[in-house]
């Protein structure tokens, strides 16, 4: 802008109304999650943990000092969408709809226990769809100020870290206790947090040699483009399988090695378990390890190979501190992409005998127990969700270097 | 010279093999006795074979029919000047939507809706969304704002423009995120029989809870193609929609 055209403008921003509508996301979400609370059930009260229950909404489950918060936050929320934007006003906006999710989420665990008080023991309040979308519009509407606000990989990770901590204080201080997913968590302590371990030992067993597989693989097809084309449609093939059909498939060769060589029976390694479950996971780890190697390693400037060639190194140093710290956001993203395939991957592998968070999915589908099944989902959607963060956050900062 | 060119492709044996195996498994009795003596019905007979995969695939279409179009016109209406304001949220929805497992998605989506044919369609639509977002944006950010501009120097309508210089060019984009959704419904349908619905995936978990490897093989082996040929069709389709001359302006 020319220094002349700065008083018209200044004039026209003196004319304009002050508070005018800036930001069309959070009105959205605003009218979603009141909508949410309007007409579905925040909470729901069920006899017991098989049938499903009678929906109450927040305003008759919750004390009115905590749903009458919520009103004046998510109010507060969408009074800044109106007001003109700025960095600070984001960065509010964000810190705002945070203490959004906790007083949600506190609602719940508050309403839950006033509910339960004066209910038979046996009596079960599960979180209603109210609650989802609220939960669900507050996040988004955090995601949307840290957007505004330009916020890099750094912000966003402390944002995560805090929320998450606070989150875990409030379930820490028994404040959801009353929940029957808690109260669902609490009965299965311990075997909840071996399928947790087993989830992760699933993934780590089958990431792990996925990436020593991979990478190797991905060199040599660096180095001899002509392998690329059968490589690629052999590992595309195995991508396309349906999981519990590879999982299927290898049970029998794996029965049949376990049946002729005791030896591997003992070691645990049989048709059913976790040995068809990693072997699964690893082919279809291949995939997108292979594939993002090869477009890291296959980008690297060539007159930067040309550069350290030229200074003597010799092809393994090449390799160790050019292409690979180069092409590093390329394998990290590949990485993420397999670790959230892997996790995702892992629910299904409980249904042949592999462990893991997917047997309270199938548990509670088998028993019609909502609760449970959330016990198995939810874990695994937030092992994936972190995992495609972190990821996601390591190669932006890799990226930036 | 036409006639070798469709011998030799794939897809015609794989789908030879696929539709034989369909039909024909009850022939291979003798076949699954002998290499599982121990069981006695070695076959799957409660449902045929044909009627699993009619099931399976009718799912799967409808599904991913109704995905697709309603991606599309989500990523069309991010990409317009009056949805522009919610682009970044949409992006950030389907990616963050994708990490959630399939499997998860589906298992909850029983308690919402019942045991049955509906929770798996609803999960595979509302799944199969997600990638077909993803890609339709990438599609439409990816037409060059050259032609654009050509295109609007020509007096072209937003409408015109959209039938037939954008949603054109960015078709091989929208055909790959279809192909990863219907990829993936395949796969989410076959766990679906866990939740009622009857797909080709019914004789793996008979298999699996009765104890009856042949059955499990019987499934497998038919998803396993299914979802093979399935690809192997959409990797046809693309490429002859890429071998389309590449004109600015469609057809």
């Amino acid at each position: 802008m020319s220094p002349g055209s700065a008083l018209p403008a200044a004039a026209a921003i003196a004319r304009a109304p002050a508070f005018r509508l800036h930001n069309r996301v959070v009105p959205v979400l605003f009218a979603a999650g009141a909508a949410a609370l309007l007409c579905g059930g925040f909470v729901a009260l069920a006899p017991n943990r098989l049938v499903s229950g009678r929906p109450i909404g927040l305003f008759a489950a919750a004390d009115w000092r905590i749903s009458g918060a919520i009103a004046v936050l998510g109010l507060a929320v969408l009074a800044t969408a109106f007001a003109p934007p700025g960095r600070t006003l984001h960065r509010a906006a964000a810190f705002l709809s945070s203490l959004l999710v906790l007083l949600t989420l506190e609602a719940a665990g508050q309403a839950a226990s006033s509910l339960g008080a004066g209910a038979p023991a046996l009596a079960r309040i599960s979180l209603g769809a109210g609650f989802w979308v609220l939960l669900g519009a507050a996040a988004l509407a955090i995601i949307d100020a840290l957007q505004r606000a330009g916020a890099g990989p750094g912000e966003r990770l402390a944002v995560a870290a805090a929320l998450a901590a606070a989150i875990l204080a409030i379930a820490q201080a028994g404040l959801l206790d009353a929940l029957s997913l808690a109260r669902e968590f609490h009965t299965r302590q311990h075997l909840f947090a071996a399928a947790l371990v087993r989830h992760i030992v699933l993934v780590a067993a089958a990431v792990g040699p996925a990436v020593l597989i991979g990478l190797p693989l991905a060199l040599a097809a660096v180095r001899r483009p002509g392998w690329q084309g059968p490589l690629f449609a052999v590992l595309n093939l195995l991508q396309t399988i349906p999981s519990i059909a590879l999982f299927g498939l290898l049970i029998v060769p794996l029965s049949a090695l376990a049946a002729a060589f005791p030896g591997l029976a003992a070691l645990g390694i049989g048709g059913i378990g976790p040995a068809p479950a990693i072997i699964a996971l690893v082919l279809y780890a291949l995939l997108p390890v292979v594939r993002n190697s090869v477009a890291g390693i296959a980008g690297v400037d060539p007159a930067v190979v040309d550069a350290a060639r030229g200074m003597g190194m010799t092809r393994r140093e090449l390799l160790w501190r050019v292409e690979l710290p180069l092409a590093l956001p390329l394998l990290l993203a590949g990485l993420r992409i397999v670790m959230v395939q892997a996790i995702g991957l892992a629910v299904v592998a409980a249904l042949i005998g592999a462990g893991g968070l997917g047997i309270f999915v199938f548990e509670g589908l088998g028993q019609y127990a909502a609760d449970l099944v959330l016990l198995g989902a939810l874990p695994a959607i937030l092992l994936a969700l972190a995992a495609d963060f972190l990821l996601q956050s390591l190669a932006a900062l890799a990226a930036r270097r | 010279m036409r006639v070798r060119d469709a011998l030799a492709s794939p897809v015609l044996w794989v789908g030879v093999l696929f539709v034989a195996l369909l039909v024909g498994m009850p022939e291979l009795r003798p076949v699954f006795h002998w290499a599982f003596p121990a069981v006695k019905e070695p076959v799957f007979e409660r449902t045929s074979f044909v009627a699993l995969w009619l099931s399976h695939a009718g799912m799967v279409a409808a599904a991913s029919l109704a995905a697709s179009i309603i991606g599309v016109g989500l990523a069309v209406f991010a990409t317009r000047p009056a949805g522009r304001d919610f682009r970044p949220i949409v992006n950030v929805l389907a990616t963050i939507g994708q990490t959630f497992p399939p499997a998860a998605v589906l298992a909850l989506a029983v308690p919402a809706i019942g045991f049955g044919p509906e929770p798996t369609i609803v999960a595979l639509f509302l799944y199969g969304l997600l990638p077909v977002i993803e890609n339709a944006l990438a599609g439409l950010d990816g037409v060059p704002p050259a032609v654009r501009d050509a295109a609007e120097g020509m007096g072209l309508s937003p409408w015109q423009m959209l039938r037939d210089v954008e949603l054109p060019l960015a078709m091989p984009a929208i055909l790959a995120g279809v192909r990863v959704s219907v990829t993936i419904a395949i796969g989410t349908a076959t766990i679906g029989s866990t939740v009622g619905a009857l797909t080709l995936g019914t004789p793996i978990f008979d298999g699996l809870a009765g104890n009856k490897l042949p059955f499990v093989i019987q499934g497998a082996v038919l998803v396993a193609l299914f979802a093979i040929l399935t690809d192997m069709l959409f990797a046809r389709l693309d490429r002859r929609l890429r071998a389309l001359p590449e004109t600015p302006f469609g057809r």
